[in-house]
């Protein structure tokens, strides 16, 4: 029933607080409810589960590994790319991409819509002509 | 008054404290050389008498008399500064009208005027905005900024936008039951140059950027789903 554990080395997502977005690695379990927790980026602190978002990543490391440690560990399992390839990762990407569009640029998406869809429409029917007298 | 020196002089007794020069009264004598002014008048500090003033013309007493001193109000020798302008707003910036007759259009922001006000043009010809000007709180500034290389824009400040004083007509009776002739204002031709000569180098520089000109000519308008606070301008 369940297929993502807590575990040393399992990859999460921070969905609240001040690291809100931030991919982390549990590097070990404080109690029931909180773990140690540790990024490239940040400074190892405790969580609690209810701040994580578990992923499907998993990388091979002991518990309360070193900075170095840690950091070669993600290169080998090559976190950062599993995750931007995933669907999870990549729709995270273009959140972030649309919330920062500028107004010009919205209108420009607008336009590319439009044409998009224009050229979608003037296709359906040149293929419902050539049904219709074929 | 003397002639005076070309730069005014700076004080020649340096503060130790403040309000203890370095150099006694003696000294400061010596130092601003009275000594050879004095020398030079022969002796005596030179004299200027008062300049033979004109008479003043006779003074007319009042009419009213307040009941009860009235006093002087303070004198208030305060020179406003023309409002701060937002960081976001630089000359070229493309802004959002946010009221008035032009709510939503798209616009160029070129200067702001020394009343504070932002001087604005639509272009003209691609939305309909003429030389304008627009306070800055009715105003979303984007971050589309337009090149201004080609575009002066020295000569345009309050005065120039002033109303138009028209003199008063006295009406006779027969004309009061008439009905107002309403002529027409008519925009004066010279105006019409000034936005055309303004106008002709941003639009180059705006048809250089692709579909920026369709952007400037369409209007702004909140769609379902989108959040202002949420949204990057």
């Amino acid at each position: 029933p369940f297929k993502r554990y807590v575990e040393i080395g399992r990859v999460a997502l921070v969905n609240y607080g001040k690291d809100y977005g931030k991919l982390v690695v549990i590097v070990d379990v404080v109690d029931q409810n909180r773990a140690l927790v540790d990024a490239p980026d940040t400074v190892r602190s405790q969580m609690n589960f209810k701040r994580l978002t578990l992923t499907d990543i998993k990388i091979d490391i002991n518990r309360v590994p070193k900075k170095k440690t840690l950091i070669d560990a993600m290169e080998k399992a090559d976190v950062k790319n599993k995750w931007e390839n995933s669907s999870w990762g990549r729709k995270l990407i273009v959140q972030k991409r649309r919330a920062s569009l500028n107004d010009f640029d919205r209108f420009k998406l607008m336009l590319a819509k439009i044409k998009v869809s224009r050229s979608f429409i003037y296709f359906s029917i040149l293929h419902h002509f050539h049904a219709m007298f074929s | 008054m003397a002639a005076k020196r070309k730069t005014p002089v700076k004080s020649r007794n340096p503060d130790l404290i403040r309000g203890v020069g370095k150099y006694s009264r003696s000294k400061m004598y010596h130092k601003r050389g009275l000594w050879a002014i004095k020398a030079k008048n022969g002796g005596v500090f030179p004299r200027h008498d008062p300049k033979p003033k004109a008479p003043a013309a006779a003074e007319k007493p009042p009419k009213f008399y307040p009941a009860e001193d009235v006093k002087k109000p303070l004198l208030n020798k305060r020179k406003p500064k023309p409002t701060k302008l937002r960081a976001s707003i630089t000359p070229g910036t493309v802004l959002i009208l946010l009221a008035g007759r032009f709510m939503g259009k798209r616009v160029v922001f070129l200067k702001q005027l020394p009343s504070g006000l932002l001087l604005v043009t639509g272009p003209f010809k691609i939305n309909g905005v003429p030389l304008r000007r627009v306070n800055q709180s009715y105003v979303i500034a984007t971050s589309t900024k337009v090149d201004l290389s080609g575009v002066n824009v020295e000569k345009f400040d309050d005065k120039y936008f002033a109303k138009e004083v028209d003199k008063k007509k006295k009406k006779s009776e027969g004309e009061f039951f008439e009905a107002e002739k309403e002529d027409k204002k008519k925009l004066p031709e010279d105006k019409k140059e000034d936005q055309k000569s303004v106008d002709a180098s941003l639009i180059k520089s705006i048809e250089g950027v692709p579909e920026l000109k369709a952007y400037l000519a369409a209007r702004f308008s909140l769609k379902s789903g989108m959040k202002p606070h949420e949204l990057v301008f």
